[in-house]
């Protein structure tokens, strides 16, 4: 907009460098004030975390000081790394599967009031069902391998692309409805042009808490009789008294899924560039 | 602030009755229309009875207190509502096949613009609607944006734009397929004052530049009265006809044309017809 503001006959805009400079200077100020603040705040955190281990002498096992968690973190990278492979690839596919599945099935329950009456209540039911029930269930039903842990995954991204997306395709405004229909536009027009963009904004914050539960489900699908992946080495690591090395595991789990949320919000702010909320 | 005077340059409006006569001569006839709606405390009668007829090329506008059941008269014409008993006929047709016909053109109160396209391919919008084999108007979209005042927003998105900014791409998106018939509800209800004076005169400009019949509709008696060619006034519970008022006054209009004698004559009309409703 600033650009076009010069040739344009808004009138209201003059061209004063100082003033300008100075209301850049302020924003940027309040930018990395933004950032930084929460660094600080983290590293006085884990300041106070690692004194206090050392005041108290609280033992290895039953805490680890930050230290060490970061000798770890260095010195088993390579077995951490490993672990995280089979983790990230069950989370991504069942973010995609699940979501996938998600939105087909708004789809189809804007197209029938039928369907949406007779199924809805089923998904609220499973969703009531823990991911610590569920888990069990589909290893029974999946088997070992990376099946049952994408298909946890999938179900807890399921339910709120589900939820949101069926709202945003049906919550379009009864102005833009009625422009539709002023305009003969067919149904499948009406989906396209309205309930798809409508739904978009719905959709994303759906898929932004789908991005860190997606992860959540396969760890905790490798709670049960895995061997690899992060969950795995979270029950190993407990039951050897590895503290250490359970602390680096859930760090370079959070750090994935904090990924994960940053790459879907970021595709958000391309898609969402129209949408009024937005932050820049 | 961010409204520009925008100067349409436009020739002298043509005669609505010579211009009328050559097709069906009436742009609307309500003959006995009557619209009830039912809800859980029970029927609301909205229109009762309402009888009218305009000619092709006028400009009617629409003035009642709330309830009056304007907004429902226009979306009887518009094909959104249809009247329990009577029947209406806008261009010769029924309603429903004036809508297919893409013949009418329809701004809402809040502009009702979708946010996720620019100015300009909100103005397109009618155009991409039918398989692209929506009819065309005379202008192409980005020659209505110049039209209404907006030549340079093209890119804008809706949340860029000011509330009369935003009414303006409404106006040209309701025109970009050559409509016959512009049906407006309180189009210029929600601005200040001073943008709706100048929206006002603008229309007036578009209008006569564009042969367009325009049904308007309006809660101000100033409004009403400097619009109109016909005021059509509506009393309250039911909604029926008071009055079609005629108005005399020339074209081409200024706002200073409300500081007449005629005009205040006409209003202080209007307002004696409102009062005993």
């Amino acid at each position: 907009m600033s650009e076009q503001a010069t040739v344009l006959p808004m009138g209201a805009f003059v061209d004063d460098s100082a003033a300008r400079a100075e209301f850049l200077a302020v924003k940027r100020r309040l930018l990395w004030r933004k950032r930084l603040l929460p660094l600080a705040a983290v590293l006085a955190l884990l300041l106070i975390w690692w004194q206090s281990i050392e005041i108290f002498g609280i033992r290895p096992f039953i805490a680890p000081s930050p230290v060490a968690v970061g000798e770890v973190l260095v010195s088993r990278f390579d077995v951490l790394m490993e672990n995280l492979l089979p983790t990230s690839i069950e989370a991504v596919l069942g973010f995609l599967l699940g979501n996938f599945a998600g939105i087909a099935i708004a789809t189809a329950f804007v197209y029938s009031r039928t369907m949406e009456e007779a199924f809805f209540p089923i998904a609220v039911m499973i969703n009531t069902i823990p991911v610590v029930a569920k888990a069990p269930i589909l290893v029974l039903l999946l088997g070992n391998g990376m099946a049952p842990k994408i298909a946890i995954a999938a179900l807890v991204c399921f339910f709120p692309t589900l939820v949101n997306m069926t709202r945003g395709l049906r919550d379009v405004s009864n102005e833009h409805v009625e422009l539709m229909h002023i305009l003969s536009a067919t149904p499948r027009e009406v989906f396209l042009k309205l309930r798809v963009y409508n739904a978009l904004p719905y959709l994303f914050s759906a898929l932004k808490i789908a991005a860190s539960t997606a992860v959540i489900g396969a760890i905790v699908g490798e709670w049960i009789g895995s061997t690899t992946g992060i969950g795995a080495l979270i029950i190993s690591a407990t039951y050897n008294f590895d503290s250490p090395l359970l602390y680096a595991t859930i760090v370079v789990g959070s750090t994935f899924a904090a990924l994960f949320f940053g790459v879907i919000t970021m595709i958000e702010r391309r898609v969402l560039k129209w949408h009024v909320t937005r932050q820049p | 602030m961010t409204m520009d005077s925008a100067v349409v340059s436009a020739p002298a409006p043509p005669s609505p009755v010579a211009e009328g006569k050559a097709v069906a001569d009436e742009a609307i006839a309500f003959n006995d229309v009557t619209v009830r709606f039912t809800t859980e405390r029970g029927t609301v009668t909205a229109l009762e009875k309402i009888a009218f007829s305009i000619k092709r090329g006028s400009f009617l506008t629409l003035l009642g207190p709330s309830g009056c059941g304007k907004s429902t008269l226009l979306r009887v014409i518009a094909d959104l509502i249809q009247p329990s008993a009577g029947s209406a006929t806008v261009l010769g047709v029924r309603p429903q096949a004036a809508r297919k016909n893409r013949d009418i053109g329809f701004v809402f109160q809040d502009a009702a613009l979708l946010p996720w396209r620019t100015a300009l391919q909100n103005v397109a919008l009618p155009l991409e609607i039918g398989g692209g084999r929506a009819p065309r108007g005379p202008r192409s979209p980005a020659e209505l944006l110049e039209l209404v005042g907006l030549g340079g927003w093209e890119q804008a998105y809706p949340h860029e734009l000011s509330g009369g900014m935003r009414q303006r791409v409404a106006i040209a998106r309701a025109l970009v397929s050559g409509p016959k018939l512009l049906l407006m509800d309180e189009p210029f209800g929600a601005l200040d004052e001073i943008t709706r004076d100048r929206l006002n005169e603008e229309l007036l400009h578009i209008w006569a530049s564009t042969g367009t019949t325009i049904v308007f509709v309006t809660h101000s008696i100033y409004e009403a009265a400097f619009m109109a060619q016909e005021v059509l006034l509506l009393a309250a519970r039911p909604g029926r006809v008071r009055e079609l008022v005629r108005v005399g006054l020339p074209t081409p209009r200024k706002i200073a044309l409300r500081e007449t004698a005629e005009f205040v004559a006409l209003a202080a009309h209007l307002r004696r017809v409102l009062e005993s409703c």
